[in-house]
């Protein structure tokens, strides 16, 4: 077990990269806590595979450094890195029975056959399949086959982290929930540091105490499910994160006060410093209102969700959604409100602090 | 209501059902009618029930072509199997090499068989030939045409050249689909090189392999064209293996009678070994409780 952290870290697939297009994984610089369930969140190509081949080491970075508890393991090979990984698809020994398949990884490092008895029945006993102990690998199914390859991990003591690449792709959904839940068991019970790769945001935000979210090989932002929610700190997290996204709408800002088109929406507070170029509102459906005042809106369509409806209008010939109650009736003449704890002012995609 | 019956379809069955009449059955058919009669010529034939399988069986000749053709076919899986193995383990996974080694390993399958021979006759020849006059240069006493020995290594060198490049493609195809995680896992696993070919790489070959040992077993043991041309099935007698032995009796010697209960027992053997063959690698494999 150990802290992971990225010291001015950077990739590029291609040689001699000059443009920040050209890196794969652009400058990060950033500490996985010893003992933290972690989640790297983006759409596919964002990087977040480069970014776990660094850390298990299949892949080394083209710039900058990787730690490991203030060990410099840049150049160290994915054995001497000592970290356990589960693939997208199962990777199991299929001439292996369960039993064989665990302890494959201690007999590689020639540890004592007592031990390593002792060490596959706890392993075993850990991810629930004792009775399938002496099963060839192969016959089990697609999820028991996702945990002989955890396994595999769990059964070295002291693997510096267990890495996860969209482990749940071929899983059935009845199965995901479970192994979810018992992955989240496993690391309260025994502490591994977990770092956990996926497009899917629900996996992420349940899953890990932080999420890094990356964006065309940017880590856009690191926070809790709660911050990600709250402060998107990029138009991409909110777009990303959350059902539907943030609604973002271009405005021209003067003081306190944000016009889209000719209609004014009353920021929280003053931008402390506002970059030229383009200025969006971001406001999320949660805390957009449709009511009798406000700004005029036309509403397309009424989506029911069965614990709330989502109404998809449109304000400036742009198309917002916000969340009405089940019962509430929606006005003849329907405007839509922001509430102020959910305004969020972005500049060229970043967001901007409002207040003083 | 009444189904109307109509049978007009099996019209258009026709075609396929003539042609295989003429291709497979009929010339089967003919070699069966053979194998239990016997004539004294002038196209008079007699019932001779099953005389000439017992006279095949019976004789010496036949076993020892058998023998000779077992012996072969087990030197040349013995020889390609593994060489195959091992030269796509080592061929190039991407770049320009893989198209260049596919294209070279390709090359001797492209030939026509009595072109490989014809080749072989004369590139092991010790006057004229490249390799014969090499190995006559480098003091060994070398002749195909004579010795035993010479005439084995030349014809099972000339199988080597022409057919290992089978398996190699086989296991090459093979070895591409396995997906990049399980080498990534077995690094994890710090598994040797030795157990990354002995736990993945082997047994996901298993397939492409028993379809390599299929094909390798069944063109050896029915192999003509190649020795034919190279020896001749000599010196004496010593490379005569069933199918030319076969064709010394029914062409040569005219023999119609003991020839078709010769290839009668020929197709069986195979039909057998093929049988056996797919039986044992299709059967589930026994799963300890």
């Amino acid at each position: 077990m150990a802290e992971i952290s990225f010291d001015r870290l950077r990739h590029a697939y291609r040689p001699n990269p000059q443009k920040p297009e050209d890196f794969a994984l652009r400058e990060i610089n950033h500490a996985f806590r010893d003992g933290g369930a972690y989640a790297l969140l983006g759409p596919s190509g964002c990087g977040k595979t480069t970014l776990l081949n660094i850390i298990s080491g299949l892949l080394e970075p083209s710039h900058g450094r990787l730690m490991f508890g203030g060990r410099d393991v840049t150049h160290l090979s994915t054995q001497d890195r000592n970290i356990a990984q589960v693939f997208q698809f199962p990777v199991v020994y299929d001439t292996m029975s369960v039993y064989e398949n665990l302890a494959f990884p201690l007999r590689n490092r020639g540890v004592d056959p007592a031990e390593i008895d002792v060490k596959v029945r706890e392993t075993l006993d850990m991810i629930g399949l004792s009775e399938r102990a002496h099963r060839k690998a192969r016959r089990l199914t697609a999820d028991q086959k996702q945990k002989i390859s955890l396994g595999r991990g769990l059964v070295r003591a002291d693997v510096n982290a267990i890495l996860f690449d969209e482990p749940l792709t071929v899983i059935d959904p009845h199965m995901k929930w479970e192994l979810r839940s018992q992955l989240k068991k496993l690391h309260r019970r025994f502490g591994y540091t977990m770092i956990y790769v996926t497009h899917d945001q629900t996996e992420a935000l349940t899953f890990a105490d932080e999420v890094v979210v990356m964006y065309e090989g940017q880590v856009v932002q690191i926070g809790t499910p709660a911050e990600l929610f709250e402060r998107p700190m990029h138009t991409f997290v909110g777009y990303f994160i959350g059902s539907p996204g943030m609604n973002l709408m271009p405005v021209e800002v003067s003081g306190e006060i944000a016009h889209i088109g000719p209609h004014a929406v009353t920021l929280p507070g003053a931008a402390r410093s506002l970059p030229a170029g383009r200025t969006d509102l971001g406001v999320r459906p949660e805390y957009t209102r449709i009511s009798e005042t406000g700004i005029p809106v036309q509403i397309r369509k009424v989506e029911d969700v069965g614990r709330h409806r989502i109404v998809r209008a449109l304000l400036e010939g742009r198309e917002i959604a916000a969340l009405a109650d089940e019962s509430e009736p929606l006005p003849a003449t329907p405007h839509v409100q922001f509430l102020p704890g959910g305004i969020n002012l972005y500049a060229n995609s970043w967001r901007v602090e409002l207040g003083a | 209501m009444d189904k109307t019956w109509n049978n007009k379809a099996w019209f258009f069955v026709l075609p396929v059902l003539l042609l295989v009449a003429f291709s497979a059955v009929i010339p089967l058919m003919t070699v069966v009618n053979y194998s239990v009669q016997d004539t004294f010529g002038n196209n008079e034939f007699f019932w001779a029930g099953t005389e000439w399988f017992q006279q095949v069986l019976a004789s010496d000749r036949f076993w020892e072509s058998m023998a000779r053709n077992l012996l072969f076919s087990a030197i040349v899986l013995a020889i390609e199997i593994p060489l195959g193995i091992v030269i796509a383990l080592n061929m190039p996974k991407r770049g320009i090499g893989v198209p260049v080694c596919l294209v070279l390993m390709s090359l001797p399958l492209l030939i026509p068989w009595n072109v490989v021979g014809t080749i072989w006759q004369l590139f092991a020849r010790t006057d004229v030939g490249l390799f014969g006059s090499v190995v006559t240069w480098l003091g060994f006493d070398y002749n195909y045409g004579r010795d035993t020995l010479d005439a084995w290594f030349t014809i099972v060198l000339m199988d080597v050249w022409h057919w290992t490049s089978l398996v190699v493609l086989l296991c090459y195809a093979g070895l591409m689909s396995i997906p990049d995680a399980y080498y990534q896992a077995a690094k994890i696993d710090g598994a040797s090189r030795w157990s990354v070919f002995r736990f993945i790489q082997l047994p996901k070959l298993n397939r492409v392999l028993q379809i390599a040992i299929l094909l390798r077993f069944m063109d050896s043991f029915m192999i003509y064209t190649e020795p034919f041309v190279v020896t001749g099935g000599g010196p004496g007698s010593v490379t005569t293996f069933l199918s030319i032995d076969l064709v010394k009796m029914a062409v040569g010697q005219f023999d119609l009678g003991p020839a078709s209960a010769m290839s009668i027992i020929y197709f069986l053997i195979v039909l057998l070994v093929s049988w056996v063959f797919y039986t044992v690698t299709t059967q589930p494999d026994e799963d300890r409780a």
